[in-house]
């Protein structure tokens, strides 16, 4: 009786100590924390119920427009990928990556665009165009939960570089960095809103304040007319090397596309 | 092409209340806002929204200028008879739209 009584306390010392272990290690590793864990318990609703999120309604969207032939090639996404669910899994947790060929990285939407120009004999979409971020969208949704995962790509180490220099230079007439607020202060209160670790965690994301779905680039714009510099034109570089050095920050945190934010 | 998301239970039991949840992909267009061109863009919003069980009208809403884009309509019903439950968005440019569901009440 007292060596059974014994093997349980044992068991229960274990299992404490264990679970003590598990959350150590959690909350030792990574203190990243994702937009997501910063916002009401209603978003977070709101962006877990598949039938309440607004994104949804823009993956469904894609997933037609995946189906659909366009261009002169009268060709569909699926008529050369086949079905998403299998050819774009763990996709979007890659990118910006560099196109085969070519001297500089695209993200995602520049891959949709280049695959219609090349592909599909068809017009490139123009920048935060419904269905290109509809498109855009649905193929990140096949990686949800995934972890992300820039490639090893020596290629990119300059435009990454690049981006992280961007990242931390001043800019705009209040002189200020993305690294001030979002490295140095982040978690803290700006105008009564808590300023996020800026993890793209899950883009394109569902903004309330857009009432739309909207790409990292629009995010990007949006915080550099915040801070008053002037935002570069739509095609320009700096946005890509930008989100290669976001990817890289968030290296291993979950995609969640698409999120909600307020 | 019209993208609506439904969240409704399948089944439910003779009587029981249920919650139906309803998405739609629509700019609600205000009237209010001007284009980049500085004329007024023109309103295109959903101006109706109603819900009918079986035939019969369970649930209707007026909509107006103030609601987002994409609204999302939650709302209850009781659970008399099995049956279909008849969505429907109506408003400008011609807008109408229909999704139905089929609820089995045991």
């Amino acid at each position: 009786m007292t060596m059974r009584l014994l093997a349980v306390g044992l068991a229960l010392v274990f299992a404490a100590s264990y679970a003590v272990a598990q959350v150590g290690t959690q909350s030792g590793a990574d203190k990243r924390r994702s937009g997501y864990q910063d916002m009401g318990e209603a978003l977070q609703k709101m962006q877990d119920d598949d039938t309440a999120n607004p994104g949804m309604l823009f993956v469904q969207l894609g997933g037609q427009l995946w189906n659909k032939a366009a261009g002169a090639a009268d060709k569909s996404c699926a008529d050369c990928h086949g079905g998403a669910a299998a050819s774009m899994k763990g996709v979007a947790t890659r990118y910006p990556a560099m196109s085969r060929g070519g001297d500089r990285p695209i993200d995602l939407e520049g891959r949709v665009n280049l695959c219609r120009t090349e592909h599909q004999k068809a017009e490139p979409l123009p920048p935060e165009n419904r269905d290109l971020l509809a498109l855009a969208a649905y193929v990140s949704h096949q990686s949800r939960d995934l972890p992300i995962a820039p490639p090893y790509d020596p290629r990119l180490d300059a435009f990454r570089a690049q981006g992280a220099e961007i990242y931390r230079r001043r800019q705009g007439q209040l002189n200020l960095s993305c690294a001030i607020c979002h490295d140095d202060n982040a978690g803290k209160k700006l105008a009564g809103i808590a300023i996020p670790e800026a993890h793209p965690t899950g883009y394109p994301i569902y903004r309330l304040e857009w009432q739309a779905l909207g790409s990292l680039k629009r995010r990007l714009r949006n915080c550099l007319v915040g801070i008053r510099a002037e935002a570069w034109p739509l095609d320009a570089p700096e946005y890509v090397a930008l989100e290669l050095y976001l990817m890289e920050r968030a290296k291993g945190m979950k995609l969640e596309t698409p999120a909600v934010r307020p | 092409m019209s993208n609506i998301l439904v969240n409704a239970p399948k089944t439910a039991s003779r009587g029981a209340v249920i919650e139906i949840k309803a998405l739609i992909l629509h700019p609600m267009e205000t009237g209010f806002r001007p284009g980049a061109n500085g004329r007024i863009i023109p309103r295109n919003i959903i101006e109706r929204f109603t819900a009918t069980w079986n035939g019969t009208e369970i649930f209707a809403m007026d909509m107006s200028s103030a609601i987002a884009a994409n609204p999302f309509v939650s709302f209850f019903a009781v659970a008399n008879e099995s049956g279909t439950v008849v969505l429907r968005w109506t408003g400008d440019e011609g807008f109408a739209v229909e999704e139905r569901v089929a609820i089995a009440v045991e």
